[in-house]
């Protein structure tokens, strides 16, 4: 993968072709072993993974340009992981790319002063709504699953929220490869601008570019290669996607708890491990409300014990079950097509014992989660190979 | 003499009914009892296809807020942004609105709807917003 950064003097065709090339040589492997292609990108054109081929290579395999909110690196390696399940491919290259730049908000529009106030769309709004009936700011929406989630449990509020953002600045020092490289304390997380309290912007993800990729391989395929990158291929013990199900609440908030704890209990049973066999999670932690959250819907913690989980200090790389040693999307970057390749990307690094400062020693399990609002979940389980 | 005509009002969203009561109102499906603001094709949870229209209940509480300081251009700032649990267990999207300060609200606290004239087009056509008030 790239360093998550700012690269206004390359195109995200630069950022993928590098991801992949820096794939197929850690592989051992070139385009033309390649059986299908999955870019994915939330903001490229249309026809990326063609424009990616003719820098990369032509060869005429399937080419899928995948895209599904903030989980579309994880859709796009999952895309390849079915073709190979399918039996069509034996080896796939799955890539994830965003260049953003300095977008800011990602969401709610400005409110220019209608002319005439006529009723539209599904709701028959006359005009704007964000601002008025609430927001539609990521950071507001992260902001309001943080404060239910507090409303329906003890021991939850601003400082516990402070303390997820405090943790992940402080692991992004030892990532080489992340767009912040800077220790915060507490009282500069908590003091610093609010955007939507209780997520000050030093809890907020920052935006920016880069490109991960990976490449997939069947254990038949894996079998035929050599000693050393078979010993290096890690497992892919699960892969899960999943859509929000229906709630009563998810109507007028989107609702990222129930296809969480959906893809969770499916990727467990999938792998046949459980949350107390992992030593490391990389999950979606795009505000800093929202990692706390995923303490209790991904089983890492006691229901509803999510305030204690942080408090007691476990999700810290030296705790017991550390989660985003990477520095999380608050601090490594959240380049959105990226994210879900990314964490894969840094599970297998430590399954490897390759993390350098920041490796978690004896890695063997791991989880990588993400979630895109509208809404979509991706969770792979990745284990250290038997080899 | 034309100032003392009242002007004319229009709801924000179609779900909202003005008058001497103001109030949500809500399509609920008449099998599973799934409620819903928008124009519906079927229902999300059970797959229905009959809905009937409901009157929400005004009082609820607040189940989950941001205090909004950032928002898009030409959005005034900072608002309490919330969902709100109505009495008859709807979940309302909606601004917490007649705080002095905006830190002031408060997980769990008792809220009533209340309406308010939120914009004025070219026209003169008063747009008529809904939030919830301390109550």
């Amino acid at each position: 993968m790239t360093r998550f950064a700012r690269y206004p003097e390359l195109d995200a065709l630069d950022l993928a072709s590098q991801a992949c090339l820096d794939a197929f040589a850690d592989g051992g492997v070139g385009i033309h072993d390649m059986d299908v292609l999955a870019a994915g990108s939330l903001f490229q054109p249309q026809g990326f993974g063609q424009r990616l081929q003719k820098q990369i290579g032509q060869t005429g395999i399937p080419v899928y340009n995948v895209t599904n909110a903030c989980a579309t690196g994880a859709t796009a390696i999952r895309v390849a992981y079915l073709s190979i399940r399918a039996g069509e491919a034996q080896i796939g290259l799955a890539v994830g790319v965003e260049q953003m730049g300095k977008m800011g908000l990602l969401a709610g529009k400005s409110r220019s002063e209608r002319k005439v106030f006529e009723p539209t769309g599904r709701y028959e709004a006359v005009t704007s709504i964000d601002g008025i009936l609430g927001t539609e700011t990521m950071p507001g929406v992260f902001a309001q699953a943080g404060t239910g989630y507090a409303y329906e449990n003890e021991g939850v509020g601003f400082e516990q929220f402070a303390r997820v953002a405090y943790k992940n600045h402080l692991h992004s020092t030892l990532n080489p490869l992340a767009q912040y490289q800077k220790e915060f304390s507490l009282e500069q997380i908590m003091g610093s601008p609010v955007q939507s309290y209780p997520n000050t912007t030093l809890m907020c993800c920052p935006t920016g570019d880069g490109a991960a990729a990976v490449v997939l391989v069947s254990g038949e395929r894996l079998r035929s290669m050599p000693a050393e990158a078979q010993q290096r291929a890690v497992k892919i013990s699960a892969s899960v996607l999943t859509s929000d199900p229906w709630v009563e609440s998810g109507q007028v908030q989107p609702d990222v708890n129930t296809l969480t704890r959906s893809a969770a209990a499916q990727a467990y049973e999938a792998a046949g491990v459980g949350p107390e066999d992992l030593d490391l999670v990389e999950l979606h932690d795009c505000f800093a409300t929202a990692e706390l959250i995923h303490y209790d819907n991904l089983g890492l913690c006691e229901p509803g014990g999510a305030g204690d989980f942080i408090d007691s200090g476990a999700p810290f790389r030296d705790g017991r079950l550390p989660v985003n040693v990477s520095g999380g999307l608050i601090s490594k970057g959240h380049p959105i097509g990226a994210t879900g390749v990314a964490n894969v990307y840094e599970i297998s690094t430590h399954l490897r014992g390759e993390a350098g400062d920041r490796q978690i020693e004896g890695a063997r399990v791991g989880l990588a989660h993400v979630i895109g609002l509208g809404s979509a979940c991706g969770i792979h389980i990745l284990e250290k190979a038997a080899a | 003499m034309s100032d003392e005509t009242p002007a004319r009002q229009v709801p924000i969203v179609g779900y909202l009914e003005l008058g001497d009561d103001p109030h949500l109102c809500a399509s609920e499906c008449t099998d599973c009892g799934a409620r819903y603001f928008d124009r519906r094709n079927a229902c999300a949870n059970c797959g229905g296809t009959g809905f009937s229209q409901v009157r929400v209940a005004g009082a609820g509480v607040l189940k989950a807020y941001s205090v909004v300081h950032n928002a898009a251009p030409g959005i005034p700032v900072p608002f309490v942004s919330a969902i709100v649990e109505t009495e008859d267990g709807t979940s309302v999207r909606s601004n917490v609105v007649g705080l002095d300060d905006p830190m002031a609200a408060e997980l769990g606290m008792r809220v009533e709807l209340t309406t308010y004239v939120c914009g004025t087009d070219d026209d003169g056509t008063e747009c008529v917003a809904y939030g919830y008030a301390s109550a």
